[in-house]
C-alpha cells in the first residue's frame, strides 16, 4: 500500500498552494465569569440534558456519595482504590454498597463488568461552564470503561478545576505540554439519541444517567 | 428526458406522509441551530475563524498528513493509505483475516459508506454491524441513511416499531421511544461484548499530537473503540487540522450548527493503544486514509474549498430541494448540498452531474456552513465544467460531458447578439411584435405552469418611454 502513499503525496505535493493567514488562532469563547457563575452556568447545562448535579464539599461529599448511593438503590459501585476519592470511600465500606474495584484487565472480567456493575465512579480532570462538560483521562486506576459500560456513572469534580471554556482547560492543565492520554474524553450528559423520530430517548449506548458531585473546599465560599 | 434521478424524485415527491418527516424534522433542526447562535456577529466571528482552521489546514495538507502520520506511529497508532475505496476495503479486510475475525461492529461512519464497506464485507463472509440507533435501524431494513448525522430520519416511530417486531418477534410490538432503545441497548451490548473488530469514524485528526477525535451523543463511538481488542479507524485525508488548539473552536461550531446542541455528549479524542499498565481499550489500534479523489479535488484552487467540509450537516437541514425530495432521492453517500458539490466530483459528471441541477442557488447552504464553503458558487463552477469547451483547464472529471452543439450555438449566437445593440434591440423589438405566436403548451413547462407571455414593450422601450436615459 506503499504505492498508494506515494501516489497521494505526488498529487499533493504537485498542487500550487494558496497560505492562509491564521492569525486569531485564540478561542472567540472568552468569559470573565467568576467562580459562583462557572458552577451556575456548569449546573444548568448538565441539568438540561439530564444529568443530576450535586454541590458539596470537601467535609461532606462523602456524605453527598453516600446519599446518592442509597437513593439510587445500588447493590455495588465500580470505582479505583487509588484515587483521593476512591481511597476515602473505600475507607468507609460500612457507608457504601459493595465496592468493586477495577483491579484486571477487561479480559479477566468482561462478563461481570458488562452485566453485574450498578455503576461506576470516577474522578475527573476538570470540568467546562460553557458547555456543561466533564474531563477524563483514561489512566491505569480509572480506565475507559469505568466511565463507559455501567448504567450510572456518578462523576467527582473539584470546582478548583471548573474552567470558563475548553479552549481555557486545554491551555491552563497544559494537555499540550503533559502530552495527551490513549483516551482524553469530554462527557456532557448521559448518553441519548433522537435518531427514532427525532423523539429524545436517554440511555443508548453508555450510562442511562450522569451524575455528578461538584466538590469545592468550603461550601459556602 | 427520463432519468433514474428524476424518476426517484418524481417517487419521492409522491410521498406526502416522508415528505411531511422531513419537513418537521428539518424545520426542528434549523430552529435549534438558530437558538445556539443568538448574537450574528458572534456566529460570523466564529464561522470566520472554523474557515481560517480548515483552510489552514488544507493549504499545508501533505506536511500535516506526514507530520500526522509520524505522531500517530509514535503513539503505537498504525497508519494505512488507500487511493481508492476499494484499497481502503482490501485494508480492512486484511487486518480482519490476521485477526481471524468474522465480525465488525461499527459506530457511524460516512467514509465507511463511501467504501461500501458492509456490502464488500458481507460478501466475503464477514458481518458487519452498525451500532447508531439510526444506522441499526436502517441496516435492519436493507436502507442507506437519508441524511449524514440522522441516518434514519425518513421513518416514522410507527415504521420503527414495526421494524422491530418483524426482526425481534421474541420482543414484544411497543411504539414507546424509550422501550425501543432499551430493546437496541440490549442487542447490541451483547454484540460489543464479542466483537473482535471495532469501526469508527473520525471527526478531526490532530497533526501535532497524533488524536482522532471522535463526536458523538449515543456512547456506541466509545464502544467500538474501547470494546474490541482492535480499532479501525477510517477516514478522508482532508480531516486532518494542524494543532490541538483548533479543535475547541471547531468543536464549538460542530454540534451547534448541526443538530443545534451547545456540544455533543461525547467528545473522544484517542492518541493510541491500551498501554502496557492500562486495563481497556483496543491493543491495537489503525487509521485507515482514504484519498478517493479528494487529492483531484484538491488540485483546483476554487473547488479546494469542498474539503473544508467538517460534515455537520446543516447546508442538508437548510435546503428547500433536500427537505422536499429527502435524502435517497439523491443516489448517493452524500445528499444534499454537500452531496451535490462533492459526489459530481469525486464521482465524475457522468454519473453525479445532473445533481448540480438539482438547487434553486437560492444560497441558504452558503450562509449556514460552519467553514464558509461557497456551495453555490461552486455549484455554478460545475455547471460551467460540465458544459465547457477548454476542458484542459480544468480536472473535473467529464469535465464537457454535458455539451451540447445546439444550445452552445444557442449561447454564441446570444453573446454575439449582446455586445451589438442594433442587432440585440431588432432581435427585441422582432420578438415582442411576435409575442402572439408563441404557443399556449410549450411541453413539459406547461403542464404544471401558464405558458410564459412576453411583454408588448421591451424593457429597454419602456425604460425610454419613462424618460430613463440609460445610456
Amino acid at each position: 500500500m506503499s504505492n498508494a502513499r506515494a501516489a497521494i503525496f505526488q498529487r499533493l505535493n504537485a498542487v500550487e498552494r494558496p497560505t492562509v493567514d491564521l492569525s486569531q488562532r485564540e478561542s472567540l469563547s472568552v468569559f470573565a465569569w467568576d467562580k459562583a457563575e462557572r458552577i451556575r452556568r456548569f449546573t444548568e447545562r448538565m441539568q438540561m440534558v439530564r444529568a443530576e448535579v450535586y454541590h458539596s464539599d470537601r467535609e461532606h461529599w462523602l456524605d453527598t456519595v453516600a446519599e446518592i448511593c442509597q437513593a439510587k438503590g445500588l447493590n455495588n459501585l465500580l470505582l479505583s482504590a487509588h484515587t483521593e476519592w476512591g481511597q476515602a470511600i473505600s475507607q468507609n465500606t460500612e457507608r457504601f454498597p459493595t465496592l468493586k474495584h477495577y483491579e484486571h484487565s477487561i479480559e479477566n472480567w468482561k462478563e461481570e463488568l458488562f452485566y453485574d456493575v450498578d455503576a461506576g465512579l470516577t474522578s475527573t480532570l476538570g470540568g467546562v461552564a460553557e458547555t456543561g462538560t466533564l474531563i477524563l483521562w483514561s489512566n491505569p486506576d480509572e480506565p475507559r470503561t469505568l466511565s463507559l459500560v455501567p448504567p450510572i456513572h456518578i462523576a467527582i469534580l473539584d470546582t478548583e478545576q471548573l474552567f470558563s471554556t475548553f479552549a481555557e482547560a486545554v491551555n491552563t492543565q497544559g494537555w499540550l505540554e503533559q502530552g495527551l492520554p490513549t483516551n482524553a474524553l469530554l462527557i456532557s450528559g448521559p448518553s441519548r439519541s433522537a435518531d427514532i423520530a427525532q423523539v429524545l430517548a436517554y440511555g443508548v449506548h453508555g450510562p442511562k444517567e450522569l451524575v455528578v458531585v461538584l466538590v469545592s473546599e468550603m461550601l459556602d465560599e | 428526458m427520463t432519468t433514474e434521478f428524476r424518476i426517484d424524485v418524481e417517487k419521492a415527491l409522491g410521498k406526502t406522509e416522508v415528505r411531511a418527516h422531513f419537513r418537521k424534522a428539518m424545520d426542528t433542526l434549523m430552529t435549534n441551530r438558530r437558538h445556539q447562535f443568538p448574537d450574528d456577529a458572534a456566529l460570523q466571528a466564529l464561522r470566520h475563524q472554523a474557515q481560517a482552521i480548515r483552510a489552514n489546514a488544507l493549504s499545508k495538507l501533505p506536511e500535516l498528513l506526514e507530520q500526522l502520520e509520524t505522531n500517530l506511529t509514535k503513539n503505537g497508532i498504525q497508519v494505512h493509505w488507500a487511493e481508492t475505496t476499494d484499497e481502503a476495503n482490501q485494508i480492512v479486510l486484511g487486518i480482519m483475516q490476521k485477526h481471524n475475525a468474522k465480525s465488525i461492529i461499527k459506530g457511524k461512519s460516512m467514509v465507511s459508506e463511501e467504501m461500501g464497506l458492509n456490502h464488500f464485507l458481507e460478501e466475503r463472509g464477514i458481518e458487519a454491524l452498525e451500532s447508531d440507533l439510526g444506522e441499526f435501524i436502517i441496516q435492519l431494513d436493507g436502507e442507506t441513511p437519508s441524511h449524514i448525522i440522522m441516518p434514519a430520519i425518513h421513518k416514522s416511530k410507527e415504521q420503527i416499531s414495526q421494524l422491530f417486531h418483524d426482526k425481534f418477534p421474541d420482543i414484544p410490538y411497543t411504539d414507546d421511544v424509550d422501550e425501543l432503545t432499551a430493546s437496541a441497548r440490549r442487542i447490541l451490548r451483547d454484540k460489543f461484548y464479542a466483537a473482535p473488530v471495532g469501526l469508527s469514524g473520525v471527526n478531526f485528526a490532530v497533526a501535532e499530537t497524533g488524536t482522532l477525535c471522535l463526536v458523538e451523543n449515543e456512547g456506541n463511538g466509545r464502544m467500538s473503540t474501547t470494546i474490541p481488542p482492535v480499532h479501525i479507524a477510517v477516514t478522508g485525508i482532508e480531516k486532518v487540522v494542524e494543532k490541538l488548539s483548533d479543535i475547541p473552536p471547531l468543536l464549538s461550531i460542530l454540534p451547534r450548527s448541526a443538530t443545534g446542541q451547545p456540544i455533543t455528549t461525547y467528545f473522544n479524542m484517542i492518541s493510541g493503544p491500551r498501554k502496557a499498565d492500562e486495563k481497556d481499550g483496543p491493543t491495537e489500534v489503525h487509521l485507515v486514509l482514504l484519498d478517493n479523489g479528494r487529492s483531484t479535488i484538491y488540485s483546483d484552487p476554487e473547488l479546494l474549498a469542498t474539503l473544508r467540509c467538517i460534515r455537520c450537516g446543516a447546508c442538508i437541514n437548510h435546503c428547500p430541494v433536500y427537505v422536499r425530495i429527502g435524502g435517497h432521492s439523491y443516489g448517493t453517500v452524500y445528499p444534499g448540498p454537500i452531496g451535490t458539490i462533492l459526489e459530481p466530483q469525486k464521482e465524475g459528471l457522468k454519473v453525479h452531474g445532473e445533481l448540480i441541477q438539482a438547487s434553486s442557488l437560492c444560497g441558504a447552504c452558503g450562509e449556514v456552513c460552519p467553514v464558509r464553503i461557497p456551495i453555490p458558487d461552486i455549484i455554478n463552477r460545475l455547471r460551467y465544467d460540465s458544459v465547457r469547451k477548454d476542458t484542459e483547464h480544468t480536472n473535473t472529471r467529464d469535465a464537457g460531458s454535458k455539451r451540447k452543439p445546439l444550445e452552445a450555438a444557442i449561447w454564441q449566437g446570444w453573446a454575439w447578439s449582446a455586445a451589438r445593440p442594433s442587432v440585440y434591440n431588432l432581435g427585441g423589438n422582432i420578438a415582442t411584435q411576435l409575442r402572439g405566436l408563441v404557443p399556449n403548451k410549450v411541453g413539459a413547462w406547461t403542464r404544471v405552469r401558464s405558458a410564459p407571455k412576453l411583454a408588448d414593450k421591451t424593457l429597454h422601450q419602456q425604460l425610454k418611454a419613462l424618460g430613463v436615459d440609460h445610456e
